[in-house]
């Protein structure tokens, strides 16, 4: 959590001077849900993200050096500069991307545990984060109805920090989501997605029962963003939350509240560790070289294509 | 010789490819029961585990077949109407076809999207009879449109083989034809390989889909009075620029026929390139449905708004004068 709290504030701070084209959606405050649930999962275990996503792919193992240096636009990053934070990938630890569309991962991540029952893999869970505004996404529906269907293991996590963009749940979403998730044949539970012991606790149950073959889970963790849904809520003044509320929120944050339960020198260690860990990512990104112009359209097809130039 | 028809050889390559490769799978609506005809039979050689009928949810088993790409598998997704390309715009265009760039090339999406039944011209009205190719070809989906049944065998092979998403259009009209061929000729068609139909040295006609034999008969019946070159493209994207340039610059005229509709359409990318590479020596002709058709319901509204053999002649007519 500290890893992602300090990546994040340093994103932040390199997003508002600019050196971070684009902008990032901060996951700052909802660090605890994907530190929890990524502690029940292997390594073979796949996930699909959100455009908040920076959290999630740490957490899966993302090497945070590459991870910056893919917001920097460096040909080092995770995607090699081609991703930015909101498609942040690795492929090879499960991480299915960040994805600029709200809900998209969701059927992506279904699609990944019916390949591997397919190949006879049927421990291999596959995790589809999504904030509380997809639960009125389409594509989220038919994913919760298609992993039941088909007893799939997928972990559903939905991250309700309680605003899609600046609408609030309750502005946007009929009924509760565990309730909803549940008349899809999820096993749905609700957790205190503020406290990382209590969502690894109900993560590690439900990951568990997914690798059982108990079919799909659905977790709701309820949290919430200490920051704008985007650094250009900096820029524009954008306010739709009470400064009470946040401050409120802040007496929560899941970061204080594991420190409370470790050392002050268990604590005061994460703590170097991580400075050391951002001060080696900054170097490593900010000296990385970016790509040649000329090699912009790369990767755009495997197979070959002799893509006309536009102009 | 032994008859192919369209239909079957697309469930010849299907099943061809599914015995090849066990990575292959089909997905779709009612593709255990082969209501399009061209999965028939499948899930009982294949079982409903690779031959699996999805829920009515288009986006959502869209987005399951990349997920499933990118973990390792070769899913073929049927669409039982060309229209619910529609729906399903954003799963293929801003998330199969993005995912290689994207990542950097982590990884690829090999996922075949199968859209029979395209340019209905049967009265299938508004929401059923589009042909809308142009628009992936204009994001950058490959995609092949094949003219016949062993180009149908050949291009749906090599777009399941392809490591890239790529969509294969059968275009109704065609959906009932047949060609004799043996089936040690059946082999795979390269994506971006234009076939010369019918070679000619007054004028070049480019022709997509059903028009291909449409243009092949005006061409034979204009046999006295004009030498007609007749190349289908088979692939509108990538397009075989090279087959297609070196006939354009030897005739010097070019007369487009396609079915989509007529504002950045194919043909309007043909008619674009041609001017500005091939050395045109008189305007092109290009003939293809209006600008933002609806097909009506009744027939003779539907076929007023199709191009056809009669325009096409006229178009030929025309750039010779």
């Amino acid at each position: 959590m500290r890893l992602i709290r300090e990546f994040e504030e340093h994103c932040l701070e390199k997003a508002l001077a600019g050196t971070i084209v684009g902008g990032i959606h901060p996951y700052i405050g909802q660090e605890a849900v994907a530190v929890g649930v990524s502690a029940c999962l292997r390594a073979d275990d796949v996930i699909t993200s959100t455009h908040r996503g920076h959290g999630h792919v740490l957490a899966k193992g993302a090497d945070p050096a590459r991870a910056l240096a893919e917001l920097y636009g460096a040909s080092t990053g995770l995607n090699r500069g081609r991703g930015g934070s909101m498609h942040a990938a690795d492929v090879s630890l499960g991480i299915y991307g960040a994805n600029g569309i709200v809900g998209a991962g969701a059927p992506i991540a279904v699609g990944a545990a019916w390949a591997a029952r397919r190949a006879g893999r049927d421990d291999r869970v596959a995790v589809a984060f999504f904030g509380d505004g997809a639960l009125s996404q389409g594509v989220v529906l038919e994913a919760f109805n298609m992993a039941a269907l088909w007893s799939l293991p997928v972990l559903f996590v939905c991250e309700n920090n309680g605003y899609a963009t600046s609408l609030p749940v309750d502005r946007g979403l009929a009924g509760d989501p565990v309730t909803r998730a549940a008349g899809f044949g999820l096993t749905a539970e609700a957790v205190d997605g503020m406290d990382v012991e209590a969502v690894a606790e109900a993560a590690g149950r439900a990951v568990d029962a997914c690798r059982a073959g108990a079919g799909p889970h659905f977790l709701e963790c309820a949290t919430y963003r200490f920051h704008g849904h985007h650094t250009v809520e900096h820029l524009m003044g954008t306010k739709y939350r009470d400064d009470d509320e946040v401050a409120g929120a802040w007496s929560r944050d899941p970061l204080t509240r594991q420190r409370d339960r470790l050392t002050p020198e268990a604590a005061a260690e994460v703590d170097t560790e991580i400075a050391v860990l951002i001060a080696e990512a900054e170097a490593f990104a900010s000296s990385s070289p970016g790509s040649d112009p000329g090699d912009a359209l790369d990767y755009l097809y495997a197979g070959l294509v002799p893509a006309r130039p536009g102009a | 010789m032994p008859s192919l028809s369209y239909v079957a050889a697309v469930n010849r390559a299907l099943r061809d490819e599914m015995a090849r490769d066990e990575r292959v799978c089909v997905l779709g609506e009612d593709v255990s029961q082969g209501i399009t005809g061209l999965t028939k039979g499948l899930a009982a050689v294949y079982g409903t585990d690779r031959v699996v009928d999805m829920p009515l949810s288009e986006q959502a088993f869209t987005s399951l077949a990349t997920g499933a790409a990118i973990a390792g598998q070769r899913p073929v997704v049927e669409f039982q109407i060309p229209s619910l390309l529609y729906l399903v715009f954003e799963q293929i265009a801003n998330q199969a076809h993005k995912f290689s760039l994207m990542t950097g090339g982590q990884a690829a999406v090999p996922v075949t999207y199968l859209f029979p039944g395209s340019g209905s011209r049967s009265g299938m009205a508004g929401q059923h009879s589009d042909h809308p190719y142009s628009l992936l070809a204009h994001v950058g989906i490959k995609t092949a449109v094949p003219s016949t049944p062993s180009d149908a065998y050949g291009l749906l092979l090599s777009a399941i083989r392809e490591p890239d998403p790529v969509a294969v259009f059968a275009p109704t009209l065609l959906m009932g034809a047949s060609e004799e061929i043996d089936d040690d000729d059946l082999e795979a068609v390269p994506l971006g390989s234009a076939r010369v139909c019918r070679e000619g040295t007054d004028v070049t006609v480019v022709a997509v889909g059903h028009l291909v034999p449409v243009a092949l008969q005006v061409a034979e019946g204009m046999a006295g009075e004009a030498s007609v070159e007749v190349i289908d493209p088979r692939t509108v994207y990538p397009v075989d620029w090279e087959t297609l340039g070196k006939s354009i610059t030897r005739t010097g005229r070019l007369v487009v026929i396609d079915d989509s509709n007529r504002m950045c359409g194919f043909g309007a990318e043909i008619v674009a390139t041609a001017v500005e590479e091939f050395g045109l020596t008189v305007p092109p002709v290009r003939l293809s449905r209006p600008d933002g058709a609806v097909i009506p319901y009744a027939l003779n509204l539907d076929h007023a708004l199709l191009p056809d053999g009669r325009g096409l002649a006229g178009a030929i007519r025309a750039v010779l004068r």
